[in-house]
């Protein structure tokens, strides 16, 4: 639509910029205040220039739940995407089932995610837990708590539990908006069921996709609440990642100086990562 | 090549339809000749793109038979009665280029290479579409992506019959005038049976030889233009086609001949003894004539359209439009009126007399 | 659409509602019986568990708090997202696509790194384990979100409902209220739905900010699973209820779903 500038329309913005900006700007303030500062107490500040910063870009502790963070969220995205799709693509389009299914996907959404963790701690333990005692009953040696396979095993099907639905909704969505001329075309045509699939189909679904993989991206990257009911972090540190380390070190060890500058490090790496995908996936497109 | 025969089809979108308004096409029989420019005209909602679908295949019908050169093609999806339809809106593959584009239902079928890229150079220079061949599809304006559209229907050799719906739709007002007349000349060069559904009377009476007027899932009348116009089989025809469209005014009958208010007005057509019902006399306001003598009228209006004026009085308590040129002199106030008794008709219960339910 | 397609989404929705069963039908059971011996549904069947959710104070205040900062979030940020939203819809002016995906980036923030600082500053404005603490921290997330959602469905909107209106002589706070709004019904529910969705199932920063006066359920939950050691049949019984708010907010929405939760983007 054609906007007029208006100048005035900042008094809009005002409400929603200082609401974000007293939660965003003051705590970043503090957080970049204590990252190049040094304290022994006492409320006592040095200055100590980037020294945090090189120590924890240096540090074995970060090097490892950076990995782990990296193989937690490629492993969810490889999976919950083309799940995701899958599934939407063999829903029907219409009819008094569609309700009842995306109602019932919904569902593991809105549970607060300390109770996901929960269920599935309880889910999956070993010998009173419904999965945990059939996996050991058919013969598997299966105890995540003890376990570090069986920890990564269980910390990634729960989260594709919790959140391919998202993936399915928002592919949903795209599909459903597709017209039917289209299909009718391709079936003049004489295309191929793959051949729909890969002209007409997914070429419509880029955006709706884009997003769910964006979203995935970012909230798998921040994750914290659900592992830590979980595992907890472990067996020994082996699921912690990088939320879980970062609140360990700051709310934890209340290390100031050390979680200041992992916070800002952790920022700016989600910041470019998101940019990248972005840039990557819409490249060539109108947007 | 085909000619088309639709033998007693009826339609319902419900599973059990009960009263008549549940069907959406009632009982039709339609006889298309091979090769034929033909049109499918109505309002919103008469059917015609219901037709246009059991024709191609991509609707089951609840009753009746789909003929292809006397063969029943009503069991066949679309993919095996060769036939091709553009839609509304353009359907382009976006990822591919104008020429993939061009060349999918060739490549679906197996076509080898070399046929396909001589049949769609061909066809593209049809369309006008070569300079644009190397092009992702998805950049190309809407009447170059209905091009596209047209262009695929066009490049399979053994297609029978190509059926269009609504493809002006969301063209560009300035681009349709050159669209519609590329149609037709496609058609002098591609001698397939072209069916055309519209809703617009400019483009149907342009481009088809022949035109079937729809009306709420029947067809009212089926002729060339010309017989549309000058001997409208329905009252709905007469107002549908023209612009403006024709006069219905209420008669009486007496001795078979019209009667308005007492004034005796000659007409082409005879009402039958003994009829009765909704009784009503047409006449297009082409063939309404200013005399000395006649009907009495007052001038109530007179607006612009061009190369001539409409005029519109008040007749013995009847509103009237007629034409009148630009340069003829009206009087405002009283004039009198004659109706040309060649194109003026009697209408029985809206039909024609003489000729109920006669299409 | 092969015949048999129906089979891939019905073995997804079996192995979503698996792990809630177990949950549901734990908390039927009592403590001794869960880790007694291993049983598919509750042998002896108690009310127990949600006896003691609804008698005693420090659970059911848990739901009463988590409801109670949940809603007032959903309604400062719809409120304040409104009047943005529409600027950016309507107007261009100085900053603006900067402004926007700046407020972006906010919903990207990792919730970790905030919550040390959270905790320093509303306990340094005298907020600390109130309701407002949570409510005003959620919106970190759910403006920027509401934001676009709104800005969407109102970009739906023609301008010439805007000129028509102030030319028949509406004052601007009528117009918004009498007549954009109810234009955008459906974009407002889609954000607070989402609000709403994402202040109730966050813990990280409801616990940090927390501690007994507005105490999340979760929290208390949390509780329970390291002091008393695992009062599993209780710990169920509670997950159990947290689930109830939201599969009634779904089912209010349903329409919408089945309709292609149009965001107005997608």
């Amino acid at each position: 639509m054609n906007k007029a500038v208006n100048q005035k329309a900042w008094f809009f913005v005002l409400p929603v910029l200082v609401l974000v900006a007293f939660n965003a700007i003051v705590p970043l303030m503090t957080v970049v205040n204590y990252s190049v500062q040094e304290t022994f107490g006492n409320n006592q500040f040095f200055w100590s220039g980037l020294t945090w910063f090189t120590d924890v870009l240096r540090s074995e502790r970060f090097h490892a739940s950076l990995t782990r963070q990296m193989i937690f969220t490629g492993s969810i995205l490889l999976i919950e995407v083309p799940l995701g799709v899958l599934i939407a693509l063999a829903m029907p389009r219409k009819g008094i089932w569609v309700s009842i299914c995306l109602v019932l996907m919904a569902m593991p959404l809105l549970i607060p995610w300390n109770v996901v963790g929960a269920m599935w701690n309880i889910f999956a333990l070993p010998n009173i837990g419904l999965m945990g005692k059939v996996l050991n009953d058919l013969g598997f040696d299966y105890n995540y708590t003890r376990q570090v396979g069986d920890a990564w095993f269980t910390l990634i099907l729960m989260d594709v539990w919790h959140w391919t639905s998202l993936v399915v909704l928002l592919a949903y969505a795209g599909l459903v908006s597709i017209p039917d001329a289209y299909y009718q075309a391709a079936k003049i045509d004489g295309a191929s069921r793959w051949a729909v699939l890969r002209f007409i189909q997914l070429p419509k679904m880029k955006r709706v996709l884009t997003i769910a993989i964006l979203l995935r991206f970012m909230d798998s990257f921040n994750i914290y609440t659900e592992p830590v009911v979980l595992t907890g972090g472990g067996p020994g540190n082996s699921t912690t990642l990088l939320s879980i380390d970062l609140v360990k070190i700051a709310l934890g060890q209340f290390d100031l100086g050390p979680a200041a500058a992992m916070s800002l490090i952790y920022f700016l790496v989600i910041l470019l990562l998101s940019w990248i995908f972005y840039a990557v996936m819409t490249r060539n497109e109108e947007w | 090549m085909a000619r088309i025969s639709l033998v007693g089809l009826k339609h319902s979108y419900l599973a059990h339809p009960a009263a008549p308004d549940d069907w959406a096409l009632k009982e039709l029989n339609l006889e298309w000749q091979d090769g034929g420019a033909y049109a499918l005209l109505g309002p919103s909602g008469c059917g015609k793109t219901t037709l246009l679908n059991i024709i191609s295949g991509l609707l089951q019908p609840s009753h009746g038979e789909v003929l292809f050169d006397g063969r029943d093609v009503t069991p066949l999806p679309p993919e095996k009665r060769q036939i091709a339809q553009v839609f509304q809106f353009p359907v382009v593959y976006d990822t591919m280029t104008v020429f993939d584009n061009l060349a999918f239902p060739l490549r679906n079928r197996g076509v080898p290479e070399t046929e396909v890229r001589t049949r769609v150079q061909q066809i593209a220079e049809m369309t006008e579409l070569s300079a644009t061949l190397k092009k992702r599809a998805s950049g190309l304006s809407a009447d170059g992506k209905q091009k596209i559209s047209l262009g695929r229907g066009l490049v399979r050799e053994d297609v029978n019959a190509i059926l269009f719906d609504e493809p002006l739709t969301v063209i560009d007002p300035h681009l349709k005038f050159q669209l519609r007349s590329k149609l037709k000349e496609l058609h002098h060069r591609v001698p397939k049976t072209m069916i055309y559904v519209t809703h617009d009377q400019t483009e149907a009476l342009t481009f088809a030889d022949k035109v079937v007027v729809m009306n709420m899932g029947q067809v009212v009348q089926q002729g060339t233009p010309e017989e549309l116009f000058l001997t409208p089989h329905h009252t709905f025809v007469g107002h549908f086609i023209g612009s403006p469209g024709m006069n219905v005014l209420p008669c009486e009958i007496d001795n078979g001949n019209a009667v308005l208010k007492g004034h005796r007005i000659a007409t082409a057509n005879k009402a039958p003894a003994g009829i009765s019902g909704i009784l009503e006399l047409g006449v297009r306001p082409e063939f309404i004539h200013i005399s000395d003598t006649g009907l009495p009228a007052t001038v109530t209006g007179l607006s612009d359209a061009g190369r001539f004026r409409i005029a519109q009085v008040n007749c013995l308590g009847q509103t009237l439009k007629f034409l009148v040129s630009e340069d003829h002199p009206i009087a405002t106030g009283e004039v009198h009126l004659t109706f040309d008794p060649t194109h003026t008709h009697i209408y029985h219960n809206g039909w024609l007399a003489g000729q109920e339910g006669l299409a | 659409m092969k015949r048999t397609s129906w089979l891939v989404p019905t073995i997804y929705i079996l192995f979503l509602m698996l792990p809630i069963y177990w949950l549901i039908s734990m908390s039927f059971k009592t403590t001794n019986e869960i880790l007694g011996n291993f049983t598919l549904w509750p042998q002896h069947f108690t009310l127990a568990n949600y006896r003691t959710i609804f008698t005693d104070p420090t659970w059911y205040m848990g739901y009463v708090n988590s409801i109670s900062y949940v809603t007032l979030n959903t309604v400062i940020s719809v409120t304040v997202a409104l009047p943005a939203a529409y600027a950016f819809s309507r107007y261009r002016f100085l900053g603006d696509k900067h402004l926007f995906f700046w407020l972006l980036t906010n919903r990207m923030a990792p919730a970790a790194v905030f919550a040390l600082p959270f905790f320093q500053l509303y306990s340094a404005i005298g907020l600390f384990d109130t309701y407002l603490a949570v409510a005003l921290a959620h919106t970190l997330f759910n403006v920027p979100l509401a934001v676009w959602i709104l800005e969407g469905f109102m970009s739906g909107v023609p301008r010439q409902l805007d000129e028509t209106a102030y030319v028949d002589g509406y004052s601007f706070p009528r117009f918004f209220t009498r007549i954009f709004i109810p234009n955008i019904k459906a974009g407002i529910g889609v954000a607070a739905f989402f609000c709403f969705m994402f202040s109730w199932v966050e813990l990280l920063l409801a616990k940090t900010l927390t501690s007994v006066a507005a105490k999340p359920i979760a929290a208390t939950m949390t509780k329970t699973a390291s002091s008393s050691g695992y009062e599993l049949g209780l710990l169920a019984a509670a997950g159990t209820l947290t689930i109830i708010p939201g599969a009634i907010v779904i089912y209010f929405v349903r329409n919408y779903i089945a309709k292609g939760f149009a965001l107005g983007r997608v």
